[in-house]
C-alpha cells in the first residue's frame, strides 16, 4: 500500500514539470513549483519513514514499460531508508529554493526539470526490476544534466554538462551490462528473479566490477570522479545540494542493492576491492578539496571524500559478511548508512550556505570574500554548524558515523584473510588522515570566506539571506545536532535494513541508560553524545559564570597588531592559497606535482612580484586525457567511412554478407 | 602466556627494526655511522639476551664480537676513511624520505606475511623473531638500493648481515664457526671496498655512483 | 552511597586537573631555568599570571567578531571535559563510558578547530600563519594519535580509557613490541600537540617562528587567561594519559580505601613531576626544527603507530 502512495507522489511531481513549463513566465511560478515540491517530498518522506519503522514490504506492478515485464516497484527496508534520505534532501532543497529561486534569472530553464529530477530519484530507489531502474536512472541523469547547463551562457558550464553527460552515459552502460549479466540468458529482469538465481563466481566478480564502475562513477569514486567537481558547482545551488547530497546517495543505493542484495553471498576478495577504492577516494577527495579556492568546487570535491568513507564502511561490511561475522557486518553497514544520512544533511546545509553567499555577493571564489560573519551573521552561524559537523567533531553527527566506522575497523583483526590483515590497518590510517585533513579544509573554507576582513567591495556590501533559505538551513543544522546527541534512534531505525542485508542487527540501543550507544558490548566501547554535549555546555557555562564573577568585564576596541606598521589593506590577510600552502607543500608536491614559482622584480623596479602556483591533476592527465585523445584519433580514422565511393560502400555490404555466411557455415 | 623472557627478546628485535628505519632516513654521513653503531649495540644486546635465556655461553662471544667489531671498530675506521677520502658528507638518495619509509613499511609487512605463513608449524615466538630478522635484512637491502653514496651502501650491507646474525641466534643454536666466517667475510668485503673506494676516488675525484655510471658509458 | 562517592570522585578529578595544570607548567619552566643555570620564575607564577590576566581589560581588534569572543570558552570547555575523563589517581571514573579515547581525541580536535578559526578571525597575516601551520601539524598528529588508539584498543580489547588502564595494570599485558612503538609515537604526538620544542617554541616572541602563539596573538585579558589555562590543561592531559596508559602503577581501583587513594594521589604527583623533568630536559637538549621538517617528524610518529597496529593485526601476541 505504501508504495502505491509513493507512486502517486511521484506522479504529482512528474505532473508539476509541464505545469512549470506553462507557468514559467509568471512571477509566481517559483513559489508554486517549489512549494508544491516541498509538500509532496514531505509527504513522501513521511510515507518512507512509516515504511521504515513498522510497515512490511509493499510491492506494486504497473502496466508500463516492457510488455512481458511491466514495471515493478517495491519499498523494503533499504528502499525506505534511502527514500527518507532522498525526500529529506528534496524537501530541504525545495524550502531553500523558495527563497533562493527568486534570484534565478532564467527560471524557465530550471523550474520544469526540478520536480522531474526529484521524481526520477524517487523512482530509482523504488524500482524493483532492471528496466525501470535503468530508465529512472537515465531520467535522473538527463534532468540533472539539463539543470547543470541551465546557465548555458557560461562556457564552463557547457563543458561541465558535456563531461557529465559522457560520464553518466558511460556509467549507465556499465550498469546495463551488469544487469544483463545478472538477468542471464533467459532475460529475467525482475529483481526477485535475480535474487533467486545465484550467479557463478566469475560472473559475480564481473558484475561487481561493472557495478563499481557504473554506480561508483555516479557516486564519485576515484578515478571516475572527474565530472563531479565540474558539474556540481555549475548547477544552481539548490540543485548542487541535491546532486551532492542526494544523487550520490542514490548511486550508493544502487551499489548496495546490487552487491548486497542481488549478487548473493560475497566472495572473500570483493571487500578488498571496495576497501581499497574507498580508502584512496577518501584521501584523494580531501586533498583535491584542500587545493581549491572556489567554494562550491571545494564542497564538491569533499563529497568525493565522504563517498570514500561510505565505501570503506561498505567494504568492511562485505568482508564481515563474507566471513560469516554477521554482527560486525551489521555494525559496518549501519556506520556506512548512518554516514549516508549525515552526509546528505550537512552537505546540503553547506551548499545552501554557499548558495546564499553566491546570491549575496555574486562571488564563488573565496579569495574575493571575507568578513561575511559581520554582514551575514545567521548564514555564518549555520555554515559553521555544517563545518563542525562535516569535520567529525563531537557532539555533532559527523563524529558518530566516523566513530562507528572506527569501531568496525577495530573488529577486523578477527578476519582470517591475509590480504585484509594488511589492507584494513592501511585503510584505517587513510581514514584517520582524511578526517584530519577534512577539518583543515573546513577551517580554510569557513575562515577565509566568513572571517577576517572583506577582500572586495562585493563582500563588504553583502546582505543577509531571506528567511526561507535560512529556515531550511536552520532545520538542517538542528538535524545535525539531533543526530549527534540522539544517535541511538537512528541506529535502531537502521536495524531492519541491516537485518535484511546481512542477517543480523546491532544491539538494541533505545533501552540503554542515558541514551548511550553501545555498538558491540558495553565492556568494549560506548559513546554518549547527549552527555558529552551537556558536559561541554556545562563546562562552558561554569567558565563563563566564574569569569563573569571574578574577572574584569571591561572591553575596548583597538586596531589589530601589525608589528608597528600602519594598517595594511585587507589584501594582506591570508588567502585560501596561502592557508593551504603548508599542506600543499607536504602532500601536494607528490600528489599534484605542486610547484610554486615566485618572481621578484630587481630592487628599484616598480613591477609587482608574482607568485604562481601550478597544480596538475594527475588522474586527468593519466586517465582521461589519453582516453579522450585515443577516441579522437579513432574517430578521425573512422571518419574515412563517410567519404567512400559507391563502389566501396557496395564492397562493405558484400563483405559483411560473406562474413555472416561464413559464420553460419562454421 | 607472555613470558617476560620472550617479551624482552621481542622488544630487542623490534628495536633493531626501528633502528634500521632510523638508518633509512639519515641524510648525514656521520649521523649514519652513529646510528649504525647503535644498530650493532642493539644487536649485541639481543644476542647477549638470547645467550642468557637459551643458556648458550658461546653466544656471549658472538655478542662481544658484534659489540667490539661492529659497534666500535668499524664505525671508527669508516669515520677515518671518510675524513681521508674527503667524501661528500651528505647522502643523496634515489627516492625521497617519505617514499623510502613507506617502502620500508611495505617490506616489514611482506616479511611478516612470508615468515608467518611459511613457518606455520613452528614455535610462534621464534617465528616472530625470524620475521623481524627478515625485516632487518630487507631494510638493509633497501638502504643499499636507494643510496648513491658508496659508504652508505657498505653500511647497508653490514646491517643486512646484522639481520642474518639475529636470525641465526634466535633459532636456537649456531656454532661459532659460522660467526667467524661471517665476520671474516665482512672484514674482507670491507677491505676490498675500502681499496676500491680509494682507487675510484683517486681516478674520478668522486664516489657518487651516478657519476661513475657516466664514465662506464652505459648511461647517456 | 557508592553513587555519591563516585560523583564526588569525578568532581574532585575535574577540580584537581584544573588546579594542578598551572603548577605543572610552572614546574617545567622552573626546571628548564635551572638547567640553564638561571633561577627561573617562582613555581606559582602561572597562577599569578592567570589572575593578573583576568583583572585586565580585553582589547579587541576592530575586525574581531562575536565568534572571537566565544571561542575561548568553547576551547576551555572542550579541553576541560577531555581532561576530566583521563584517570589520574583513581580509575573507574563515573562518566568514562560516555566518551572513550577516540571521543577524547576528537574533543581536543574540536578545541583546536575553533582555535584555528580564531587565528583567522581578525584578518591579519600573523593569525593566518599560526592557523595554517597548526592545521598542517594537526593533519599528521591526529592520524598518528588515532593509530596509537587503535594499537591500545587492539591490545586491551576496548577503547574505553578506564578499561584500558585497568588492563594495563593487570598482569596479562607483558612487554609488547607494539606497546613500545605506541609509547614512542605517543610521546612524539604529545610534544607536537602541546606545541613544545622541537615543534614550536612556547616562549618565543618572534611572530614568524610561532605556531600556537600566532593563533592567539590578538587575545588579551580574561580571554587570554582562558586560552592559557586550556593549553596548560592540555599538557596535563597528555602527561596523565601517558602516565595512566604506560606507567599505571599506583592508580587506585574503583573500590579502594582511603589509604590506597592517598598512594594513588602521591604516585600521580610523582608521575607529573617525572614527566615535567623529562620534558624540561628534552626541551633544553634539542633545538627547534624548521617548520617543514615537522612533517618528517610527525610522519615518523604516524609510521610507528601504523607499524604497531599492523603488528597487532598480523599476530595477536606482538
Amino acid at each position: 500500500m505504501m508504495v502505491v502512495y509513493a507512486l502517486y507522489g511521484v506522479a504529482v511531481l512528474l505532473a508539476l514539470a509541464p505545469i512549470a513549463v506553462m507557468l514559467a513566465a509568471s512571477p509566481r511560478a517559483t513559489g508554486i513549483v517549489y512549494g508544491a515540491s516541498l509538500v509532496v517530498t514531505l509527504m513522501q518522506g513521511v510515507i518512507a519513514l512509516m515504511s521504515l519503522i513498522d510497515q512490511p514490504t509493499s510491492t506494486a506492478t504497473l502496466p508500463l514499460g516492457l510488455p512481458w515485464l511491466g514495471a515493478h516497484f517495491r519499498i523494503d527496508a533499504l528502499a525506505a531508508f534511502f527514500l527518507v534520505v532522498v525526500n529529506l534532501g528534496g524537501a530541504a532543497a525545495s524550502l531553500y529554493a523558495l527563497g533562493y529561486g527568486r534570484h534565478e534569472e532564467s527560471p524557465q530553464r530550471v523550474l520544469p526539470f526540478y520536480p522531474a529530477y526529484l521524481a526520477a530519484m524517487n523512482l530509482v530507489v523504488m524500482a524493483e526490476d532492471a528496466f525501470s531502474f535503468l530508465v529512472a536512472w537515465e531520467f535522473m541523469s538527463l534532468t540533472s544534466w539539463a539543470l547543470v547547463i541551465a546557465h548555458h551562457r557560461d562556457a564552463e558550464n557547457v563543458r561541465a554538462g558535456y563531461v557529465y553527460l559522457l560520464m553518466a552515459s558511460f556509467g549507465t552502460l556499465a550498469l546495463l551490462l551488469g544487469f544483463g549479466l545478472l538477468a542471464g540468458s533467459d532475460g529475467n529482469y525482475a529483481f526477485a528473479a535475480m535474487r533467486a538465481s545465484h550467479p557463478s563466481a566469475a560472473l559475480a566478480a564481473l558484475v561487481l566490477i561493472l557495478t563499481m564502475i557504473g554506480a561508483g562513477s555516479k557516486a564519485g569514486v576515484v578515478p571516475l570522479h572527474a565530472w563531479l567537481p565540474l558539474a556540481h558547482p555549475a548547477a544552481p545551488s539548490q540543485v548542487s545540494a541535491l546532486m551532492s547530497g542526494v544523487m550520490t546517495k542514490v548511486a550508493v543505493y544502487g551499489f548496495v542493492r546490487i552487491v548486497f542484495d542481488l549478487l548473493g553471498p560475497p566472495d572473500w576478495w570483493w571487500s578488498m576491492v571496495v576497501l581499497g577504492v574507498g580508502g584512496i577516494t577518501a584521501v584523494m577527495g580531501v586533498l583535491y578539496a584542500l587545493m581549491q579556492h572556489d567554494l562550491k568546487r571545494l564542497l564538491a570535491y569533499h563529497t568525493v571524500e565522504n563517498i570514500g568513507i561510505i565505501f570503506i564502511g561498505l567494504g568492511l561490511a562485505l568482508a564481515f559478511k563474507a566471513n560469516g561475522m554477521a554482527l560486525a557486518a551489521a555494525l559496518a553497514l549501519t556506520a556506512a548508512l548512518f554516514h549516508v544520512f549525515n552526509h546528505s544533511v550537512f552537505k546540503s546545509l553547506l551548499f545552501f550556505g554557499a548558495g546564499s553567499v553566491l546570491s549575496a555577493t555574486g562571488e564563488r571564489d573565496m579569495e574575493h570574500l571575507g568578513g561575511l560573519i559581520h554582514r551575514m551573521p545567521q548564514t555564518a552561524f549555520v555554515f559553521l554548524v555544517g563545518c563542525v559537523a562535516i569535520s567529525a567533531l563531537p557532539p555533532l553527527n559527523g563524529f558518530v558515523s566516523e566513530w562507528l566506522t572506527f569501531q568496525a575497523i577495530l573488529l577486523s583483526p578477527q578476519l582470517p584473510s591475509w590480504g585484509l590483515k594488511f589492507l584494513v590497518p592501511a585503510v584505517g590510517a587513510l581514514l584517520a588522515l582524511s578526517a584530519a585533513l577534512a577539518a583543515a579544509c573546513f577551517v580554510k573554507a569557513f575562515g577565509v570566506s566568513f572571517l577576517g576582513r572583506a577582500r572586495t567591495l562585493a563582500a563588504a556590501k553583502a546582505q543577509e539571506t531571506d528567511s526561507n533559505s535560512l529556515a531550511a538551513m536552520y532545520f538542517l543544522a538542528a538535524l545535525c545536532l539531533v543526530a549527534g546527541v540522539l544517535p541511538g534512534l537512528f541506529i535502531d531505525a537502521l536495524a531492519p535494513v541491516a537485518q535484511a542485508l546481512v542477517g543480523d542487527t546491532m544491539p538494541h540501543q533505545s533501552g540503554l541508560a542515558w541514551l548511550t550507544i553501545v555498538p558491540i558490548a558495553e565492556s568494549r566501547s560506548s559513546y554518549n553524545g547527549l552527555l558529552v554535549f551537556i558536559f561541554v555546555v556545562l563546562s562552558g557555562s561554569i567558565a563563563a559564570f566564574a569569569i563573569h564573577r571574578l574577572a574584569s568585564d571591561r572591553l575596548r576596541r583597538a586596531p589589530a597588531w601589525d608589528c608597528g606598521y600602519p594598517d595594511a589593506s585587507p589584501a594582506t590577510q591570508y588567502t585560501a592559497s596561502s592557508f593551504a600552502q603548508p599542506i600543499r607543500r607536504v602532500y601536494g608536491t607528490s600528489v599534484f606535482r605542486a610547484r610554486e614559482i615566485g618572481e621578484m622584480p630587481p630592487p628599484g623596479a616598480t613591477a609587482p612580484a608574482r607568485l604562481t602556483v601550478e597544480l596538475r591533476d594527475l588522474i586527468w592527465d593519466g586517465l582521461y586525457a589519453p582516453v579522450a585523445s585515443f577516441v579522437g584519433f579513432a574517430t578521425d580514422r573512422l571518419n574515412i567511412l563517410q567519404f567512400l565511393t559507391i563502389r566501396r560502400y557496395l564492397t562493405l555490404v558484400f563483405a559483411a554478407l560473406v562474413l555472416l555466411l561464413l559464420v553460419l557455415a562454421i | 602466556m607472555h613470558s617476560l623472557n620472550f617479551d624482552i627478546a621481542h622488544m630487542l628485535a623490534g628495536s633493531l627494526v626501528l633502528v634500521s628505519f632510523m638508518q633509512l632516513y639519515q641524510d648525514r654521513l656521520y649521523a649514519l655511522l652513529n646510528i649504525f653503531a647503535l644498530h650493532a649495540l642493539v644487536l649485541a644486546a639481543s644476542v647477549a639476551w638470547q645467550a642468557f635465556i637459551q643458556d648458550a655461553p658461546h653466544l656471549y662471544v658472538t655478542a662481544a664480537i658484534a659489540l667490539i667489531f661492529k659497534a666500535i671498530v668499524i664505525p671508527i675506521a669508516l669515520h677515518r676513511i671518510i675524513v681521508r677520502l674527503g667524501i661528500h658528507r651528505e647522502i643523496e638518495t634515489v627516492v625521497g624520505v617519505g617514499p623510502a619509509m613507506l617502502l620500508g613499511m611495505g617490506l616489514v609487512a611482506l616479511s611478516m606475511v612470508v615468515m608467518l605463513r611459511v613457518t606455520a608449524q613452528a614455535d610462534p615466538l621464534a617465528r616472530e623473531d625470524l620475521a623481524f630478522a627478515l625485516s632487518v635484512v630487507l631494510l638493509g637491502l633497501l638502504m643499499m638500493v636507494t643510496r648513491r653514496n658508496a659508504v652508505s651502501q657498505v653500511i647497508g650491507f653490514m646491517s643486512l648481515e646484522n639481520g642474518l646474525v639475529l636470525a641465526a641466534t634466535g633459532a636456537k643454536g649456531m656454532p661459532l664457526v659460522v660467526e667467524i666466517s661471517v665476520a671474516f667475510s665482512v672484514l674482507i668485503a670491507f677491505i676490498v671496498i675500502g681499496i676500491f673506494l680509494f682507487r675510484i676516488r683517486e681516478r674520478f675525484d668522486t664516489v657518487d655512483l651516478q657519476a661513475l655510471d657516466k664514465f662506464r658509458g652505459e648511461r647517456e | 552511597m557508592s553513587f555519591v562517592r563516585d560523583y564526588a570522585f569525578q568532581g574532585t578529578q575535574m577540580l584537581l586537573v584544573l588546579l594542578l595544570s598551572p603548577l605543572l607548567t610552572g614546574f617545567v619552566r622552573k626546571v628548564k631555568a635551572r638547567l640553564l643555570r638561571r633561577k627561573g620564575p617562582p613555581l606559582l607564577q602561572p597562577y599569578r599570571d592567570l589572575i593578573r590576566l583576568m583583572r585586565k581589560d580585553v582589547v579587541l581588534a576592530e575586525s574581531a567578531s562575536w565568534l572571537f569572543r566565544v571561542i575561548p570558552y568553547i576551547v576551555f570547555a572542550g579541553t576541560w571535559v577531555a581532561a576530566s575523563l583521563v584517570p589520574t589517581f583513581r580509575g573507574g571514573l563515573l562518566f568514562s563510558w560516555s566518551a572513550d579515547l577516540i571521543a577524547i581525541i576528537a574533543l581536543i580536535g574540536s578545541a583546536r578547530f575553533f582555535l584555528a578559526l580564531a587565528g583567522l578571525d581578525v584578518g591579519t597575516s600573523f593569525g593566518g600563519i599560526g592557523s595554517s601551520r597548526e592545521v598542517m601539524i594537526a593533519s599528521l598528529a591526529e592520524p598518528a594519535m588515532l593509530m596509537i588508539v587503535f594499537t591500545l584498543a587492539l591490545v586491551a580489547g576496548s577503547t574505553q580509557l578506564s578499561t584500558v588502564a585497568a588492563y594495563m595494570l593487570s598482569s596479562g599485558v607483558g612487554l609488547r613490541v607494539s606497546l613500545g612503538l605506541a609509547l614512542l609515537a605517543l610521546i612524539m604526538v604529545a610534544i607536537a600537540e602541546n606545541t613544545r620544542i622541537p615543534i614550536d617554541n612556547p616562549a618565543t616572541h618572534l611572530e614568524l617562528t610561532m605556531v600556537h602563539e600566532a593563533m592567539v596573538l590578538e587575545y588579551s585579558g580574561r580571554h587570554l587567561a582562558l586560552i592559557d589555562l586550556s593549553s596548560e590543561l592540555k599538557l596535563l592531559l597528555y602527561v596523565s594519559l601517558i602516565g595512566c596508559l604506560f606507567t599505571p602503577w599506583g592508580i587506585a581501583g574503583p573500590d579502594a580505601g582511603p589509604a590506597v587513594i592517598a598512594v594513588g594521589v602521591a604516585s600521580y604527583l610523582g608521575k607529573l613531576a617525572a614527566g615535567g623533568v623529562l620534558l624540561a630536559v628534552f626541551e633544553t637538549a634539542i633545538a627547534k626544527m624548521r617548520v617543514f621538517r615537522v612533517p618528517a617528524f610527525l610522519g615518523a610518529a604516524l609510521m610507528l603507530g601504523l607499524l604497531a597496529t599492523l603488528l597487532l593485526f598480523v599476530s595477536g601476541s606482538l
